[in-house]
């Protein structure tokens, strides 16, 4: 197989940080190509740079054995190469079939855009690659896997040959995962060369041909994957041996901190979305919740940080009634809560990280005293959270939350809602996007967190996570308890039947 | 092919350059315009600097700039929540309204620095409660504030237009349609040679800064205007944030109408905003909402606003001609903004390109 991209001695530098330095790297045609490295490695710049959103300093791009100078995505688009952008780049009340023409036909010219014609091939490629995606579906309507194969047709209306992919499984649930694995392997049989960026060692042994591996800006190595393993990819990228399994003594249970009583939630289309749940955690526990996507678990997390109101049922903290508090009397009360959607929610993204550190505290002293902000006390509070936590930015705390690297907003985030050393904290996919060893750190910190004496109510989607962390599972399916079980008396499949709605023997525990 | 893209990595320097680019063709422009009209531009420009490096003349472009500045900070801090307040004019003109009616009921002998305190006052207050059915509406039924915005303007010109002709309507003025004067003793004070009111602007300039930067709302206020999800998020009860900076933005822009009231217009009437409330939209926009940048760019609008009034009075050139001087620099200042934000993309090999994507 030929080289059809050749980056070579790649250099590129932001204020206070050099993001790639001297940076080697070969697709081979028809290859799945990993990259791997710490969050803030420099992956996506390395990507960006390829299509043509920044320009190196120093190095060469080859692009099938011609040397070419990419200064815009529009280079790139002629040259057939197409990006998947760690986050999205949709237009949210347009359809499907305008976001993927949007950019392609000419602004000014006569008369409207042939709109049907396209959606007509848009349907016809949508099976064919079994991406069923509906055309005349509104982004807003449809579901974040979904909006990620409208970003892959978007690369295949425009003929990509060269597919980059940056972290596209961090926003996936495990069955979307696996669908897009089967999607990425039919592209490259048809002769399409893909870059997949991935935290995830597992998928990269799934689907990968060869892994390159970059630490710090530069690269460590490029390896076959099928001559490797997990763990020793895991030591090229952080430079150390990296434990997966948690290591926690037995949880020591104390008082009910958090009491969910028969709590009924409206989700977004007006139906229930929790219905009658309950559960308790305690003081010194993890207690996972279980389940596919959009199974109620927004509904009750929202309910429980005060987002969204409660239709009945209530929510104790410490035994006192907290379900008509306002956000901020709850956060008050202790309830800290690692969001989901760090973009939407998490951070204030064009404000300096000092800033966002203390986006809950702003008006506390010593952070606030008689109405005025005392950056003398906020700064090195913020400081302290971002090395703590190890938060790499280039310009320290006054990096804006934008120019971050994804896992090193998501370690931001969880470092400020710990520090609020809160009674509960709910953490919802709270390693989402980190790599293997900013992982291991923050699993080590919420059980920290639990051994404290503290209630720790872990949201998350990933079996192994929940598994690896909690004490006790409850599982939701459709908006109800399937089941509460003990996390030591209970394996895989029990959870995974549950999880599908099958009734087990956990569902009177 | 022609296409129009976001920017996504302009620099601030790089801009700074667009904009004093935009600056010279806008001179360079209306030069082109002034010769072919038939009059000599280096003899225009000789008469304008004549006339624009008296002292006097500067005096009077700082009394222009005053309101400019104050409202373009007024509307700047509600444009930070991202609610689209173009109602100042309104509000300047209930401001005045406002300050005319405390005025109106005070007892004659009321001391000159107690009057124009207690008409401060009432100007924030009348100013402040214009704006408040756009933010009531806004924050409980998520209504377009632009709109309702733009329409309280409306309903403020006919009301004062009504008070002059008929409910206020000064029998000492003999007939003629006009509101009584407000005293001499309410004057605004002069300092170097200006009434007092670029003090005031200076200050405020310097306390918005302050507030926003600096202060617990004022921190609200921004985290609101960047995302509201993140506020709520943190804890902030955006309608009541929204609600706060709106009756901050609209105050500022009902004290603009007391200082132009107090400091050069004297009697109420519907003119007496006189656009300044659109201005300043303007102003707020080309200067990034930034307060001490508010400063500057006003001062540069009072100039040319001035200038054009030259041209007119010394160098003889028709107004007409001297207004489609100053829109042609409006027009390359707003243009220059539209290139520092998005780019227009040629591209040559489209055609081919877009045969294969529909074969
Ligand atoms: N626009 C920017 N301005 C300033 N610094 C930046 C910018 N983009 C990236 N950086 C910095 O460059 C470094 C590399 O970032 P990059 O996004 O490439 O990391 P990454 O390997 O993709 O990490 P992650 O796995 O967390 O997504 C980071 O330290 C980041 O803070
Ligand atoms: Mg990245």
């Amino acid at each position: 197989m030929e080289p059809i991209v050749e980056m070579i001695g790649i250099r590129k530098e932001f204020p206070g940080i050099v993001a790639n330095d001297d940076v080697n790297l070969q697709l081979l045609k028809g290859e799945i190509h990993a990259v791997l490295g710490e969050n803030g490695a420099g992956k996506s710049t390395l990507m960006s740079i390829l299509f043509g959103l920044y320009q190196p300093e120093a190095g060469r791009i080859l692009v099938r054995g011609r040397e070419v100078r990419i200064q815009n995505p529009n280079v790139a688009n002629d040259l057939k190469i197409g990006m998947v952008h760690q986050h999205f780049k949709l237009v949210h009340n347009f359809t499907v079939t305008e976001n993927i023409i949007l950019g392609l036909e000419p602004m000014v010219g006569l008369g409207a855009l042939d709109t049907k014609k396209a959606a007509a091939r848009i349907r016809e490629m949508s099976t064919r690659y079994g991406l069923n995606v509906d055309p005349d579906a509104r982004i807003e309507e449809i579901t974040v896997g979904m909006q990620q194969r409208v970003e892959i047709l978007k690369m295949l209306y425009r003929n990509a040959e060269i597919l980059i992919f940056d972290e596209p499984t961090s926003v996936l649930t495990p069955q979307e995962i696996h669908e897009l694995m089967g999607i990425l392997k039919g592209l490259v049989r048809e002769g399409r060369s893909i870059l997949l960026i991935t935290h995830k060692l597992k998928e990269i042994k799934e689907v990968a041909d060869r892994c390159t591996v970059l630490r710090r800006g530069r690269v460590v190595g490029t390896v076959t994957v099928a001559d490797t393993t997990e763990a020793r990819m895991a030591e090229m990228m952080v430079g150390r041996k990296v434990s997966f399994a948690v290591d926690k003594a037995p949880a020591k249970p104390g008082a009910v901190t958090l009491e969910i009583r028969n709590l009924s939630v409206m989700g977004n289309r007006k139906v229930l979305g929790l219905r009658d749940f309950s559960l308790e955690v305690r003081k010194g526990e993890i207690v996972g919740v279980a389940g596919v996507d959009g199974n109620g678990q927004a509904e009750l997390v929202e309910a429980l940080t005060g987002m969204r109101r409660a239709e009945s049922g209530q929510v104790l903290l410490n035994g006192t009634d907290i379900t008509a508090d306002s956000v901020r009397q709850r956060i008050r009360k202790g309830i800290a809560h690692i969001p989901e959607d760090r973009h939407k929610h998490g951070l204030v993204l064009d404000y300096s990280l000092e800033d966002n550190m203390i986006l809950e505290l702003y008006d506390q002293p010593p952070f606030a005293r008689r109405g005025l902000l005392d950056r003398e006390a906020i700064r090195p509070y913020a400081e302290k959270i971002l090395s703590d936590f190890d938060v790499r930015s280039g310009k320290g705390v006054d990096s804006n939350a934008r120019d971050l690297s994804g896992g090193n907003q998501q370690k931001a985030i969880v470092g400020r809602e710990i520090e609020l050393d809160p009674e509960v904290l709910i953490a919802v996919q709270p390693t989402r996007g980190l790599d293997v060893g900013a992982i291991e750190y923050i699993h080590r910190r919420l059980v920290e967190q639990r051994d404290g004496g503290k209630a720790v109510l872990l949201v998350s989607l990933e079996l192994d996570e929940i598994q690896n962390l909690s004490d006790r599972i409850a599982v939701l399916f459709r908006g109800e308890r399937m089941g509460l079980l003990e996390a030591s008396a209970t394996d895989e499949n029990e959870i995974g039947l549950l999880m599908a709605g099958v009734q087990g023997k956990g569902g009177a525990a | 092919m022609l296409r129009i893209a976001r920017k996504e990595d302009m620099t601030g320097l790089r801009a700074v350059g667009v904009r004093i680019a935009a600056v010279l063709l806008a001179l360079l422009a209306s030069g082109l315009l002034i010769l072919a009209m038939g009059y000599d531009p280096r003899e225009v420009v000789r008469v304008m600097w004549s006339g624009m490096r008296t002292l006097k003349a500067l005096a009077s472009m700082i009394r222009i700039a005053i309101p400019l500045a104050m409202a373009a900070l007024a509307v700047s801090i509600a444009f930070t929540m991202k609610f689209w307040n173009i109602g100042a004019e309104g509000q300047i003109l209930m401001g005045a309204f406002a300050a005319t009616a405390i005025s109106s009921v005070l007892p004659e002998g009321t001391p000159g620095a107690l009057r124009i305190l207690l008409m401060a006052l009432a100007g924030l207050a009348g100013g402040a409660l214009w704006a408040l059915p756009p933010a009531l509406f806004r924050a409980a039924f998520r209504t377009n504030e632009t709109l309702l915005t733009l329409m309280f303007n409306y309903i403020a010109i006919r009301w004062v237009e009504y008070l002059r002709c008929q409910l206020w309507k000064d029998p000492a003025a003999m007939g003629f349609p006009q509101i009584a004067p407000i005293p001499e003793s309410a004057h605004l004070p002069q300092l170097l040679g200006v009434h007092i009111g670029w003090i005031l602007v200076l200050v405020l300039a310097f306390l918005q800064w302050v507030f926003l930067r600096r202060t617990k709302k004022g921190f609200e206020v921004r985290v609101v205007g960047e995302s509201e999800k993140t506020a709520r998020y943190a804890g902030m009860t955006v309608g009541r944030v929204l609600l706060f900076g709106v009756l901050l933005s609209g105050a500022l822009a009902g004290l603009t109408g007391m200082v132009k009231l107090n400091g050069t217009a004297f009697v109420l009437a519907e003119r007496l905003a006189g656009g300044d409330g659109f201005t300043a939209i303007i102003i707020a926009w080309l200067s990034n909402l930034s307060a001490p940048v508010i400063l500057v760019v006003a001062f540069l609008f009072a100039a040319m606003k001035q200038g054009a009034g030259w041209m007119e009075g010394l160098a003889g050139i028709p107004s007409a001609l001297a207004d489609t001087v100053q829109g042609l620099i409006l027009f390359f200042a707003l243009g220059s903004e539209f290139f520092i934000r998005y780019r227009i993309i040629l591209e040559s090999r489209h055609r081919t390109e877009r045969k294969e994507a529909h074969p």
